[in-house]
């Protein structure tokens, strides 16, 4: 049983089955726009934790590569008609390098100062987006040209459900590579003690930005997503709020838990859409529910269930 | 005693550091060779751990300079200097603790894995073949520190004799050509001890240089080449175990009594 819960294939698996399951059991258009969210969510949540639950490094701003990935898609083929998945890839390689260049002056700051520098960042994005109002829209954001597959238009949420599923299977499976490898090794160690990786030759400047660079194309394949979903774009995709909100999806679902980054996600969209039918009181629910998830589960909700589960189970694998 | 020894691996001299008009290291000189156990022993807050941090890397000297195998490394980064063969214990625990056993170990070999982030993402063939080498490798260090036993355990979850054979293992990982040993058999009982003692003697026979910084007397006279002694941040004496011992500086320093549990190394 703990060989099982610790499996990366069990991981995966679990995460296959959820997707297909909830896929066919989904009733109509509004479902399947909400599993989308959620889908897609799960992808910048799963390259944030990467970064926060696994190097212990903190973004207040990763919205704001979420925002170049969204703008991507609607700038690049609006304004110099490169095709969509062209603008995808492109917007993901640009945070990424732009995370790379960033990266490294920035991590060398600790704690509250990262957090400071990260959260400047998104602001950063944000108003860019919100400034160049002749080729962005402004405030009032800008329509997001349909992705064309072999000459349809997907605009169906349940085609978007599916294209989620598919990419966010993909990014746990190269989180997955990434953390069973020498380069994820340093990355969680660094989290424990950055003199002793330091001291183990293990360049942390370099890693950290490696980390930070991919978590930031993460961001962005998910802001290119959520774009093609919703078919409209606001530089919103890039505030300071929907940071917090990637940061809350991965504390609550559990800190080094790539499933807990999806649970965390699911939690973050979900709620709020059930919670609307208390009208005034959805944001003093939501925020009720949020504390009473971090008190009670400390570790966040994967970690926890985890735990508890592989102490029950404990004494039958021992035999 | 010549700086310019072809044969010194390590050496150090006339290194210092001062922290708030305080000399923790100051003008302290000496060097070691393959295979040699060179100790530094001398009292609490002498400078032997920031005498560590000055050759380690962790901290920069403010006067001296420290070569490494002939060239100059007073100014690389600690990572550098472990890409050069340096390797370290802490005398309070710096462990992974989020990590399991065997992965603490992994991350000591380190320096020998390719750093091609791209395909570790990918998960290449040679990512896979490069884990199971660094894995079989630590599992062998598990072993030999009689730590087999809790492999996949969670290393936050190990006692502290385990965690100072830990931190030992996963120095040794990194097939070190010095490696610099701050008190491993602090708190550890008898039997712990004379495993660790036996290990060192075996590293050091492997070729390896070791700075052994360690309280315990009969271990350090047991198993030392030469011995230094601090006191204030300022070298008091170097020498042979017996040198050492019978030094008047010394028997001085330490109120004629001789050195504490002296009786013990002789038996
Ligand atoms: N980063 C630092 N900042 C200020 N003072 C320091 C620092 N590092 C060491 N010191 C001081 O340097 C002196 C030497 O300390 P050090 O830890 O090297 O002693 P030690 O010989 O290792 O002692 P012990 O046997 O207790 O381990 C002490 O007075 C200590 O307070
Ligand atoms: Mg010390």
């Amino acid at each position: 049983m703990a060989r099982l819960i610790n499996n990366r294939w069990a991981e995966l698996a679990l995460v296959t089955g959820l997707i297909v399951l909830a896929g066919l059991l989904l009733p109509s258009n509004y479902y399947f726009r909400v599993g989308a969210l959620v889908l897609i969510s799960a992808i910048a949540a799963v390259g944030l934790n990467l970064l926060l639950g696994f190097a212990g490094q903190v973004s207040l701003g990763h919205a704001g590569f979420v925002g170049i990935g969204a703008y991507a898609v609607a700038l690049l083929p609006t304004h110099w008609g490169v095709p969509t998945l062209a603008s995808i890839f492109l917007g993901a390689a640009f945070s990424g390098v732009l995370a790379l260049a960033i990266g490294r002056p920035i991590l060398r700051l600790k704690g509250h100062f990262l957090a400071v520098a990260t959260l400047g960042l998104g602001i950063l994005v944000a108003m860019v987006l919100t400034n160049e109002a002749r080729i962005t829209g402004g405030p009032d954001g800008m329509p997001v040209p349909r992705l064309e597959l072999l000459g349809t238009r997907i605009r169906a949420p349940e085609a978007w459900y599916w294209i989620a599923g598919g990419t966010l299977i993909i990014s746990i499976v190269f989180a997955q590579n990434l953390l069973n490898s020498s380069t994820g090794r340093a990355l969680r160690a660094l989290h424990d003690s950055e003199v002793a990786a330091r001291a183990a030759g293990i360049n942390v400047a370099r890693v950290k930005g490696i980390v930070f660079s991919i978590s930031a194309v993460y961001a962005s394949i998910s802001g290119s997503l959520l774009a093609l979903l919703n078919g409209h774009i606001t530089p919103d995709t890039a505030s300071f709020l929907n940071s917090i909100e990637l940061v809350t999806m991965v504390v609550l679902g559990g800190m080094g838990s790539l499933v807990g980054s999806l649970v965390g996600a699911a939690v973050l969209v979900i709620l709020p859409q059930a919670l609307t039918v208390f009208h005034e009181y959805e944001h003093l629910l939501l925020g009720s529910f949020i504390i009473a998830i971090m008190i009670f589960l400390r570790d966040g909700i994967v970690p926890t269930l985890r735990k508890a589960l592989l102490e029950r189970k404990a004494p039958e694998d021992r035999v | 005693m010549s700086l310019l020894n072809p044969i010194s691996l390590l050496s150090v001299s006339n290194i210092g550091i001062s922290f708030g008009g305080i000399h923790a290291v100051d003008g302290v000189t000496f060097e070691t060779s393959a295979g040699q156990i060179f100790s530094i022993i001398g009292p609490n807050g002498a400078g032997k751990t920031t005498l560590f941090n000055l050759i380690s890397g962790v901290y920069r000297a403010e006067s001296g300079i420290v070569m490494l195998g002939g060239e100059d490394v007073s100014t690389l980064p600690p990572e550098a200097l472990a890409a050069r063969g340096l390797a370290r214990t802490f005398q309070n625990l710096q462990i992974f603790f989020r990590m399991s056993a065997l992965e603490n170990v992994m991350v000591g070999a380190h320096v020998h894995e390719k750093r091609r982030a791209l395909s570790h993402l990918f998960g290449l063939p040679s990512t896979a073949r490069e884990n199971r080498g660094t894995r079989d490798a630590a599992m062998a260090l598990l072993e030999r520190l009689h730590l087999a036993g809790v492999t996949n355990r969670s290393a936050g979850s190990l006692s502290y004799g385990q965690l100072k054979r830990l931190e030992i293992a996963r120095a040794l990982a990194s097939r070190p050509k010095i490696l610099l040993l701050d008190e491993p058999a602090a708190g550890c009982n008898p039997t712990e001890t004379a495993e660790i003692d036996e290990i060192i003697v075996e590293v050091a026979k492997s070729g390896v240089a070791i700075v052994l910084v360690e309280h315990d007397m009969k271990l350090v006279m047991g198993v030392s080449d030469r011995v230094l002694v601090l006191t204030q941040g300022r070298m008091l004496i170097e020498g042979t175990p017996e040198e050492v011992t019978n030094a008047p500086e010394v028997i001085e320093a330490y109120l004629g009594t001789g050195l504490p549990t002296m009786e013990a190394s002789h038996d």
